[in-house]
């Protein structure tokens, strides 16, 4: 059994007018120590799919169909309390913006030891110990000191740091990481993303990266869910993926990346825009722009079918999969 | 369980050269203020009246008035008469009040008490309601309750202050009887010398409550919707957010991670209401016949007794003045994000 498993997760915002289906028949799984990518353009759904597990959707976004399973237990029936023990203890959640993350008037300290006195009974001595492990892990020099900074007294990248040592001090089966390293500079996202990947091989610690960054995500991720307009598209082992997209979606975006060679030359961009939440259009939503639709893909939307190791939501994905063009 | 809510390991802030170069601007621009208020009361001294009629009556001749005059200066050079105006003023002399031929700060520090007593009941009354009561309503701002207070505080706001105090005094003095309607009434305790106040016994806190809350009825509304409003801002911050994914309780991410935040700019803005709270006890002390410092000012206007005017805008400045000084550094001292450098004004 997975140890999180999504299954046709839906999402909805009632809003004044209408009802927005933000997320609809959503299903993903991880298994213990996994590290699973999550892909798609802005507004995809990616960031609403992490809140939802731990129950922390913004308003008025509610879940409207599927389940969560974690071990088994259903979260989205979850009530409060038992909601407040797995979040931030068995499931961790990062943040894109380390800026934003940290509480401006609480010291480092105050804000690492209260997970621990939130979840487990423990003096404050010990509480700071398994804190000053957790920067050390992370490779925060001078820890002891550090506890009594204040967020604005640390560079970007060492913010993130410690964000990444809150959500270690619990050792946690589970981290979500939602663009943890988008708000950084370009120098300091790889080392961010390398100690990610460490302490997710180190500890043994499932991981569910939320990315627009292909590349990275081929670098720190074992499988990966590809998003489009509130559902999966494509879903499959990184390598396959990467090498091989059978979606023509997964396919425009690894085609937009920057390749060897093209220095200089136009990116290959999908034509068109991702469509906003109240004008979906029937069909397959990536229909609009995709090379290859026809009446056929106006008409429903696709089944998610198996293709090879992977699954896509496309009604040419075994023809397309035959071509080996790119 | 669990921690206590306002244990935050909050570690007490180092002195730095910095802050105390920003002190001392501060000072600087605070002193620079009260010169200028200087120089406004002066300006009135200089204009309204004449203080030889006032001492000497009619029946003077002008030779005698003008003999008179230049030895006491008042045909001087407008910046000798000032400087001289300064120089006794900085010892606390700001001349002899026309009615009660006393020293006018020595008037003054008579009353002072009284209004003292208003303006710590209703401080008192504005941070014990507004705070519990905004924050409820940020946390819970559906609630009918919360929306009730909404409702109530924008008509709190429109009511003038003298309306709340004449309706009150007819409602529960004159209607009721609940309250007395005038004066501080007659059995103060001295808790300092010189300091009486009437919040011990049981007939000087009845005197206080009427007065306390007309005063507090402005300050009240805004207070309880400056509250809500920043808290509602700091509910959706990203750090609550990464709070409430931490698995605290609830009461730990409102009463610490956003109440802390909301209360630094609140109290900013309180204590610069404490310093327009005290052009309203005019008004209040007027209406309740309360024996303080507003009401002699207004008393001091009628019999046009000059240095009593002019003693009371120079108190008023320098309790508004060092009021916002010690908020401002005080301020800077706790909220650890404020830059210091740069924030020069
Ligand atoms: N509070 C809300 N009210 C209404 N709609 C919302 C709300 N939050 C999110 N949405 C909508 O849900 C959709 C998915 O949003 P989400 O934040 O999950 O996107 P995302 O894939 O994480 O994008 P990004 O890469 O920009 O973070 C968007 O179309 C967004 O407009
Ligand atoms: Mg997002």
């Amino acid at each position: 059994m997975a140890l999180l498993e999504v299954k046709n997760l839906g999402i909805e915002f009632p809003m004044r007018r209408e009802v927005l289906r933000a997320l609809q028949g959503v299903s993903f799984s991880l298994d213990a120590g996994e590290r699973l990518g999550i892909v798609g353009e802005s507004g995809a759904g990616k960031s609403i799919a992490a809140f939802a597990i731990i129950n922390l959707l913004s308003k008025p976004g509610r879940i409207n169909a599927g389940e969560i399973l974690f071990e088994g237990r259903d979260l989205t029936v979850l009530d409060d309390n038992a909601m407040r023990d797995i979040r931030g203890n068995r499931i961790s959640m990062i943040f894109q913006d380390p800026m934003m993350t940290l509480n401006p008037v609480l010291t480092i300290e105050t804000q690492m030891i209260e997970v621990l006195k939130a979840h487990r009974e423990i003096s404050d001595n010990d509480a700071r110990k398994i804190a000053v492990e957790k920067l050390r892990e992370v490779a925060i020099p001078s820890p002891e000191d550090r506890l009594k900074s204040y967020p604005h007294e640390l560079s970007g990248g060492q913010r993130q740091r410690v964000v990444i040592a809150t959500a270690l001090l619990t050792n946690p089966s589970i981290i979500i990481a939602d663009e943890p390293s988008t708000a950084l500079d370009v120098t300091i996202q790889a080392g961010i993303m390398a100690l990610m990947l460490n302490l997710c091989k180190s500890h043994d610690m499932g991981l569910i990266l939320i990315t627009h960054d292909l590349a990275v995500v081929s670098q720190v991720t074992e499988r990966v869910v590809v998003m489009y307009a509130g559902r999966v598209v494509e879903e499959g082992p990184t390598a396959d993926i990467v090498t091989h997209p059978k979606h023509p979606y997964t396919r425009g975006l690894i085609a937009a990346l920057p390749q060897e060679g093209t220095a200089g030359k136009r990116l290959n961009q999908i034509p068109g825009s991702m469509p906003t939440l109240d004008a979906i259009p029937d069909g397959c939503a990536f229909h609009p722009r995709c090379p290859h639709a026809d009446d056929v893909c106006r008409a429903s939307v696709p089944e998610i079918v198996k293709v090879g190791n992977q699954f896509s939501r496309c009604v040419k994905a075994t023809e397309l999969a035959e071509e080996n063009s790119l | 369980m669990g921690p206590p809510l306002w244990r935050s390991h909050v570690c007490s802030r180092r002195i730095t050269i910095d802050y105390l170069v920003f002190a001392g601007q501060r000072l600087l621009q605070a002193t620079l203020v009260m010169f200028v208020i200087s120089l406004i009361g002066f300006s009135i001294q200089d204009n309204l009246g004449d203080p030889l009629r006032e001492l000497l009556g009619q029946s003077v001749s002008e030779a005698e008035r003008e003999a008179l005059r230049d030895e006491m200066g008042l045909n001087d050079p407008f910046f000798v008469q000032y400087g001289r105006f300064i120089t006794n003023a900085v010892q606390g002399d700001l001349g002899t009040s026309y009615f009660f031929k006393r020293p006018a700060l020595q008037v003054i520090a008579d009353k002072f008490p009284a209004t003292l007593d208003l303006v710590i009941g209703a401080t008192l009354i504005i941070v014990l309601i507004s705070v519990p009561v905004g924050v409820y309503c940020a946390i819970r701002p559906n609630a009918w309750l919360a929306r009730a207070v909404m409702g109530i505080s924008i008509v709190g706001i429109s009511i003038p202050v003298f309306l709340t105090a004449i309706f009150s005094i007819y409602l529960f003095a004159v209607t009721l009887g609940w309250m007395p309607s005038f004066g501080r009434g007659e059995d103060l305790v001295e808790i300092f010398p010189g300091w009486k106040t009437g919040f011990f016994t049981k007939d000087g806190f009845a005197h206080l409550v009427l007065p306390c809350v007309s005063l507090s009825s402005i300050m009240l509304p805004l207070f309880i919707r400056l509250i809500r409003s920043e808290m509602r801002e700091i509910l959706e911050s990203e750090y609550v957010r990464f709070a409430w994914a931490k698995g605290l309780a609830p009461k730990r991410v409102w009463f610490l991670h956003a109440l802390k935040n909301t209360m630094l700019p609140v109290v900013t803005v309180g204590g610069v209401q404490i310093g327009t709270m005290l052009a309203y006890t005019i008004l209040t002390e007027t209406v309740f016949q309360w024996p303080g410092m507003g009401f002699l000012f207004l008393e001091a206007v009628n019999r046009v007794d000059t240095p009593l005017i002019i003693s009371y805008i120079i108190v008023v400045g320098l309790i508004f003045v060092v009021t916002n000084t010690v908020v401002d550094l005080l301020y800077t001292w706790v909220n650890p994000t404020v830059k210091i450098t740069g924030r020069g004004r």
